[in-house]
């Protein structure tokens, strides 16, 4: 009796064990092979090329500078928006039902797939504001599908501010404003900071709400307005991965090498800035 | 001055709400006035772009439906043996290892998964099952389960790291084993957490994109054999988007009504997983 | 005749050396008390009686603990089994979220007894005595959480009686009850003391006093004076006991 069970408890222990490593293995794996299909075709003309029919001569850099101009206008808005509303909700709002309400109701858009946010921006940025599928537009869109991250994020830096702070500046005859401004904001930054680099590392991503509001997936011009045409990262990866030729997957593989990059340096930057500042109160 | 602008600003998230389901809704309306919502529920064929239009919703339903079981096939059972290994058996050294590969792993974009699934887990499954179509139900949702797995590890995790260790340790003192602690204490106390996670993890499969996109195809038809290609209906809405869609076309429309029916369905998830959570939340 | 013996134990936490060589003999059907300040080591002292320090990281321990005769930490003692005759019973009531019958037949379960009819006796007996079957004989199936806390510490003690231990070790068992509750367990622990042997941990020297045969003095890790409970209390050898028992530290 207790050796079948201490076999079990042995053999559970192994299984949950191998579980833990599929994961582990997994990413590997994706790894591996992704770095195995796309180093060759990485090169400094991969970076600066337009795509071509040519897959030997193809590149993304019309992607990249998509991807920047998006992300770029999508942080100002996202981070305005998200601190306002986390700032509000911490410290000016009542605990009434429309509190709850618009608690609830971020967390609720947290939840809602980002290609529903590209209808959402199709509609109302594209065709109603008459935007067409611009930066501009999938900006507007980029930056509504963050806020609910950036607010939650927002909103626990406000939190960890502590009380005595305020309360300090409160006795120093500080307005409400002076305290939010010169105290908790300054104090928060560091966290809000990096709520906001790991949303837009979610941003830059994202593939599917660009391609419903309509971002192109063959750009062979840089883009030099808010309201020029354009394509991002992961839809010119899209497009490569579409292709039923062997080269183009190979580019694909590099764009996401490319992709990868950029994101390990944002989470990297993030992680640095929480380990920097972390435990100050 | 302030408050007022700082009210504004959060009203945007009521805003984005209300955007969603207004213009979800009026271009739904506009959909039903030219498809019978008969149609919608009850044909089994949906083929808006061809010259024969049918708008059975039944196929992309199946093909979703296909790809969430099976997902949830590869995350749930995984998800969780992961979860109680970090919780109750994992040292704190190989815990330090496991959890930051978990974040990168939920990190990855679904498009590197989309990449992974045609290029890697497809070749894969052809090459043990030969008649395996390039575009499968199969291989999407594997990696769709991957791509959930980390979910319902860090949710169910949590779950189980919020039941005190005096409960386990008045199983341990009773004689159980570690194993018998976590199935018969500590899963049992976590359940509404774990549960919600699943169907958190339901919810977000269901909305997923690019994997099935890229690697389950575009054919929308009623199978259950995940050897064939199946169409999604977020699969169908990128699909659409990448022609020229003609605002006021019945594609346009069909792009709203099936965006209309995911909203609707993920939205139902979420609000159970929450309810499940806070009208089970344990007391200890 | 006595059924635990410690010889020269130690234990350290890492760096941390929590006992310092305890030489301890404990008799059967008696109630030992161990006292002392909180931090002194007494609580991990019970807790090596019954190896839950096993669960804790980087705890080292050498000596020999000896139960009924055999060194249980020896390689190749079933702590499953051992647990089972040494039952434990903590200082937060911890009833799992069950009803009170599945709280009860949780350990007799666990060891392999699954018929129905058994079961149910397992529960009265344990509940009575526990003192605790006229309270709850019927609401058996409902959750335990709806119990008070005095009666959720009589179902942890039903509960562990239920494996049928010949050894009982208490945590600080009434350190989060009320003087009620609290004096029904003590009443308690004078009847079971006939079928089990009892060692106690308190921070409340009258309840030692008032319920124990022999008592343990703790002080930082080290047991500083161990004798009959009347002894310990009214004629301290140790300058270090008395300073204790008469309240001027701790």
């Amino acid at each position: 009796m207790t050796k079948l069970r201490k076999i079990k408890d042995v053999f559970f222990k192994w299984l949950f064990f191998a579980a833990t490593a599929f994961g582990m293995l997994s990413l590997v794996v994706l790894v591996v092979d992704i770095l195995y299909q796309g180093l060759p075709r990485l090169s400094w003309e991969f970076i600066t090329n337009f795509p071509s029919f040519n897959p030997d001569k193809a590149g993304i850099k019309a992607a990249i500078l998509g991807s920047v101009w998006v992300i770029g206008l999508t942080a100002p808005m996202a981070l305005f928006l998200g601190v306002a509303t986390a700032l509000y909700l911490e410290e000016y709002a009542k605990k009434n039902w429309f509190t709850r309400l618009i608690q609830t109701n971020i967390s609720n858009l947290a939840g809602v797939p980002s290609i529903i946010y590209g209808i959402l921006g199709l509609a109302l940025f594209v065709r109603a504001m008459k935007l067409g599928p611009s930066i501009l537009a999938g900006a507007f869109t980029m930056a509504l599908l963050v806020l609910p991250i950036v607010v939650v994020a927002a909103q626990e830096a406000i939190r960890a501010v502590p009380q005595t702070l305020r309360h300090g500046a409160y006795a120093l005859g500080a307005s409400k404003w002076q305290t939010i401004r010169g105290i908790v904001l300054p104090s928060a930054a560091p966290g809000i900071l990096t709520g906001m680099i790991l949303s837009l590392s979610r941003a830059i991503g994202e593939t599917a709400p660009l391609v419903v509001v309509g971002a192109f997936v063959f750009v062979r011009f840089a883009p030099t307005d808010p309201l020029d045409k354009f394509t991002v990262l992961p839809i010119q990866i899209y497009s490569w991965v579409s292709q039923p030729k062997a080269a183009f997957h190979e580019l694909a593989a590099s764009g996401i090498i490319v992709l990868l990059i950029v994101l390990l340096l944002m989470n990297a930057t993030a992680v640095l800035l929480r380990n920097k500042y972390q435990k100050r109160f | 001055m302030v408050p007022g602008v700082l009210f504004s600003s959060s009203l945007i998230t009521v805003l984005t709400t209300v955007g969603i389901v207004l213009v979800l809704l009026t271009e739904t309306v506009a959909f039903f006035g030219e498809v019978s919502i008969i149609e919608f529920i009850t044909s089994d064929r949906w083929t808006p772009q061809f010259a024969d239009k049918h708008f059975g919703i039944l196929p992309l339903l199946v093909g979703t439906m296909m790809i969430t079981v099976i997902a949830s096939l590869v995350a749930l059972p995984i998800g969780l043996a992961t979860a109680i290994y970090l919780s109750e058996y994992a040292p704190e050294r190989v815990r330090k290892v496991v959890k930051p590969i978990l974040e990168v792993l939920a990190g990855v974009p679904t498009i590197v998964y989309g990449y992974f699934a045609l290029t890697f887990v497809t070749p894969l499954i052809r090459s043990l099952i030969p008649e395996t179509s390039i575009y499968n139900a199969l291989s999407a949702s594997i990696v769709v389960g991957i791509m959930i797995l980390p979910m319902v590890a860090s949710l169910s995790e949590d779950a189980m790291l919020a039941v005190p260790r005096k409960l386990r340790d008045g199983a341990f003192a009773l004689g159980a084993t570690r194993f018998e602690v976590a199935l018969k204490v500590v899963v049992p106390a976590a359940l509404s957490g774990i549960i919600a996670s699943f169907v958190l993890a339901l919810s977000r499969a269901i909305g997923e994109t690019m994997i099935v996109t890229i690697a389950a195809g575009a054919l929308a038809q009623v199978t259950f054999n995940p050897l064939e290609s199946v169409q999604t209906m977020t699969a169908f809405i990128v699909n659409i988007s990448l022609g020229d869609v003609e605002p006021g076309s019945i594609e346009s429309k069909s792009i709203f009504a099936v965006g209309m029916t995911l909203f609707v369905l993920t939205l139902t998830l979420n609000l159970i997983a929450q309810f499940i959570s806070r009208r089970y939340k344990e007391e200890y | 005749m006595s059924i635990i013996e410690t010889r020269n134990l130690n234990l350290y936490y890492g760096q941390h050396h929590a006992l310092l060589d305890i030489n301890v003999d404990i008799e059967e059907n008696s109630i030992t008390a161990f006292i002392g300040p909180s931090g002194c080591g007494k609580s991990t002292f019970l807790r090596t009686l019954n190896r839950m320090n096993d669960m804790i990281p980087n705890v080292k321990i050498t000596g020999t603990v000896k139960v009924a005769g055999e060194d249980i930490y020896q390689s190749g003692v079933d702590v499953e089994i051992l647990r089972k005759r040494v039952g434990m019973v903590f200082q937060q009531p911890n009833p799992f979220p069950k009803s009170i019958y599945d709280n009860i037949t949780f350990g007799p379960k666990l060891h392999g007894v699954t018929n129905r009819h058994e079961l149910d006796e397992i529960v009265e007996k344990s509940l009575k005595a526990a003192a605790l079957w006229d309270e709850v004989k019927d609401v058996l199936k409902k959750p335990a959480y709806g119990l008070s806390g005095g009666q959720q510490q009589r179902l942890c003690i039903a509960r562990a009686l239920a494996v049928n231990p010949q050894i009982l070790l208490m945590d600080e068992p009434t350190s989060a009850l009320d003087p009620i509750s609290t004096a029904k367990i003590e009443e308690l622990l004078d009847e079971l003391k006939e079928t089990y042997t009892i060692v106690i941990v308190t921070h409340n020297m009258q309840q030692a006093a008032r319920i124990s045969d022999k008592t343990a003095f703790f002080l930082n890790g080290e047991l500083v004076e161990y004798d009959a409970t009347p002894v310990i209390f009214q004629n301290p050898s140790d300058k270090r006991t008395e300073d204790y028992i008469t309240g001027r530290f701790g």
